[in-house]
């Protein structure tokens, strides 16, 4: 596929603004000052970015636990998305949600989501709508290796097959579930080999590759638009970091985190731009500082933000 | 003999005496191994009983419909769900399977399980991982729901709650896992449907449960303060519900204020002040009242969650106003 320098540099900003937040993310954990649970997707970020980049805000997503790399991918507003980490009014859920519900509906991110596994049919329901009122949007569904165990995973890519819905099923396969590596919870080495048990293509790729992921994804994305139905990408990378912050990830053998650790997606990337001169080391540092700019000003933003008033609390319960 | 320990602490050496005592006693669900449970509940039982102790994939239906099956073959399982906001993806194995078999095939099947659990909010954890869903389990005639507010009570119910022949809840709270307080060492058995008087009082009885229990006692002693004698009653068990030490406690003060920090409406402490109309109402002066969550998903912001949770403000308010 050819790509253009354009379109390489937005995969590069992307990754790059991901990183960022989520390194911050990880300071500000650290510091107290984000509540409850953060789960971040270091490591993991050319997978929704090859993904996203083949979408429009006509079409749907779904996230999980691990969404903010999702969420930025797909256009999300850091400092919207940062503010919700806080518990800030302004925040992207007014506060009520919280990294593990972030969502915009407006850009077809239909939310993180604490249940795992629950966005596997909620995607099959939002291809079934873009099918239903014949536009050709499409929905794409972000899940773990773990997340593949859940009963609503088999019965979702059922019903997606057999309605050729066009859904698109990207499994990130960071090979842990919490503490459970993979060969302890599923017999199989590839999840995309699930996918023939529906009749649908499953394909594997390296997720630590953007245009690997890109390519993979785009083929499966414009196959769902053109009406040729469901298909499974398989995106096989690592997660950095423990499953939550505060998860020394003891579990992991340290040999196989080195390994990975070497596998980072974003350096193997800028040594291919600048090998193939799509770009110099020094544009990507002003991309680099660009973003880290923003994230900055995120956080400023987030931290000069009110609380919401305890009267939000009780709002929100029902549409109007 | 007494040791301190924590109330996770507690629950652990209740569980490990079981499967020591009984080797069809196990536990699976998610994490529970090597990791020792999302919470560390089940720190180091996976070395000290090898095959007793089960990691499960993320398949809540199957923990808990497989825990069935072994149950009904002879096993007495203790299944973990990580958080009882994930009893939405199972529950058909509690409610149309482990709580019906024994009556439906005429009292022949025993399904003898015990399903762990944490509830409650109080760490940001927002919506979907805050709930307090009691008053779900005791709507499923069946099932006996537990839930211990003391390390020693932590014990003691899940000795009951393994040795029961029904399906157990058993529903742990997120912020009393790191209490401390005494504990019988060796065998101990609290039978489910033994409320406890957590400090007496004749002034007005306030019946509460699980980290309620805790925000009740700081209230009677704040309320102590002003002259009011509280009495707290932790009943400790939902199902089966010792209906009568309430009434005593009731028939004692003349004065009802239950607490829970499940939403209100619906909430089990509906069905208490029920029971108490219904069988006591002649021994109120006073209207009773309930002081829980408003009708509201849990907010993920700290800054209103700690507006939600009943307080022990809120519940001060609620005695004072029946004086
Ligand atoms: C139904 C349900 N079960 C269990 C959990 C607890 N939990 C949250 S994330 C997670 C592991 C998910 O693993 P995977 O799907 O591989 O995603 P990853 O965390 O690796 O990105 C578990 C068990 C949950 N949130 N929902
Ligand atoms: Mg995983």
């Amino acid at each position: 596929m050819e790509l253009k320098k354009e379109k390489l540099l937005g995969f590069y900003e992307t990754m790059m603004t991901i990183r960022a937040f989520e390194s911050k993310a990880v300071e500000l954990f650290a510091d107290n000052q984000l509540p409850g649970f953060v789960h971040l997707y270091l490591g993991e970020e050319a997978v929704a970015t090859g993904v996203c980049a083949s979408l429009t805000n006509k079409d749907y997503i779904t996230s999980t636990h691990r969404g903010h790399g999702h969420l930025i991918a797909k256009g999300g507003k850091v400092d919207l998305m940062m503010a919700e980490l806080f518990g800030k009014a302004t925040g992207y859920c007014k506060g009520k949600g919280g990294s593990m519900h972030i969502a915009d509906v407006e850009l077809g991110i239909l939310g993180a989501n604490g249940i795992v596994g629950a966005g596997q049919p909620i995607s099959v329901g939002a291809a079934f709508a873009c099918k239903y009122k014949k536009t050709d949007s499409v929905a794409v569904c972000f899940f773990g290796d773990a997340a593949s165990n859940r009963g609503t995973f088999h019965e979702a890519l059922n019903m997606a097959t057999i309605w050729n819905l066009p859904v698109v099923f990207i499994c990130e396969n960071n090979l842990y579930g919490i503490s459970n590596c993979q060969r302890d919870h599923m017999k199989v080495t590839d999840v995309a080999d699930r996918a023939s048990a529906y009749g649908i293509p499953g394909v594997v790729v390296d997720g630590n590759d953007v245009i690997a992921v890109y390519e993979a994804a785009a083929e499966a994305i414009e196959r769902a638009r053109r009406g040729d139905g469901p298909s499974l990408v398989e995106c096989k990378t690592w997660r950095w970091r423990g499953h939550f912050e505060g998860d020394p990830g003891a579990y992991k053998d340290p040999e196989e985190q080195a390994a990975w650790l070497k596998k980072d997606p974003i350096p193997r990337f800028e040594q291919k731009l600048v090998e193939l001169k799509y770009a110099t080391k020094s544009e990507l540092e002003e991309i680099k500082a660009k973003v880290e700019k923003q994230i900055d000003a995120a956080i400023l933003f987030s931290q000069n933000s009110p609380y919401p008033n305890p009267e939000d609390a009780l709002t929100d319960v029902y549409a109007e | 003999m007494m040791k301190e320990m924590t109330y996770a602490e507690a629950i652990r050496d209740g569980m490990r005496l079981e499967m020591k005592r009984d080797p069809n006693v196990y536990i699976w669900g998610e994490d529970v191994g090597k990791f020792g449970g999302c919470f560390g509940v089940t720190a180091g039982l996976v070395d000290e009983f090898p095959g007793q102790v089960i990691d499960t994939p993320i398949s809540e239906t199957a923990i808990v419909g497989a825990a069935v099956g072994a149950a009904a073959a002879g096993l007495r399982p203790i299944a973990e769900i990580m958080f009882v906001d994930f009893m939405g993806v199972c529950l058909d194995e509690l409610f149309n399977q482990a709580a019906k078999m024994h009556y439906m095939f005429g009292g022949k099947a025993k399904i003898p399980m015990v399903l762990r659990t944490p509830c409650g909010g109080g760490m940001g954890a927002a919506a979907q991982h805050s709930q307090s869903m009691e008053a779900w389990f005791t709507h499923i005639p069946g099932v006996k729901t537990v839930m211990p507010s003391t390390p020693a009570d932590a014990k003691g119910l899940m000795a009951a709650a393994v040795r029961d022949n029904n399906p157990v809840m058993y529903i742990e709270h997120k912020q009393l896992l790191g209490i401390k307080g005494d504990v019988p060492e060796g065998e101990f058995i609290i039978p489910l449907g033994k409320a406890d008087i957590k400090k007496e009082g004749s002034d007005v009885t306030i019946v509460a449960w699980s980290w309620m229990v805790h925000k009740a006692l700081a209230a009677a002693e704040a309320l102590a303060q002003e002259g009011i004698n509280a009495e707290v009653l932790d009943p400790r068990t939902l199902v089966p519900l010792d209906t009568e030490s309430i009434l005593k406690s009731v028939g004692k003060t003349g004065k009802l204020v239950i607490v829970h920090e499940a939403v209100k409406i619906g909430g089990y402490g509906g069905e208490i002040a029920a029971m108490v109309a219904e069988e006591g109402l002649d021994l109120l002066d006073a209207p009773i009242k309930r002081v829980a969550m408003p009708y509201t998903p849990i907010p993920f912001s700290p800054a209103l969650e700690s507006c939600v949770i009943p307080s022990e403000e809120k519940i001060i308010a609620a005695v004072k106003s029946l004086f």
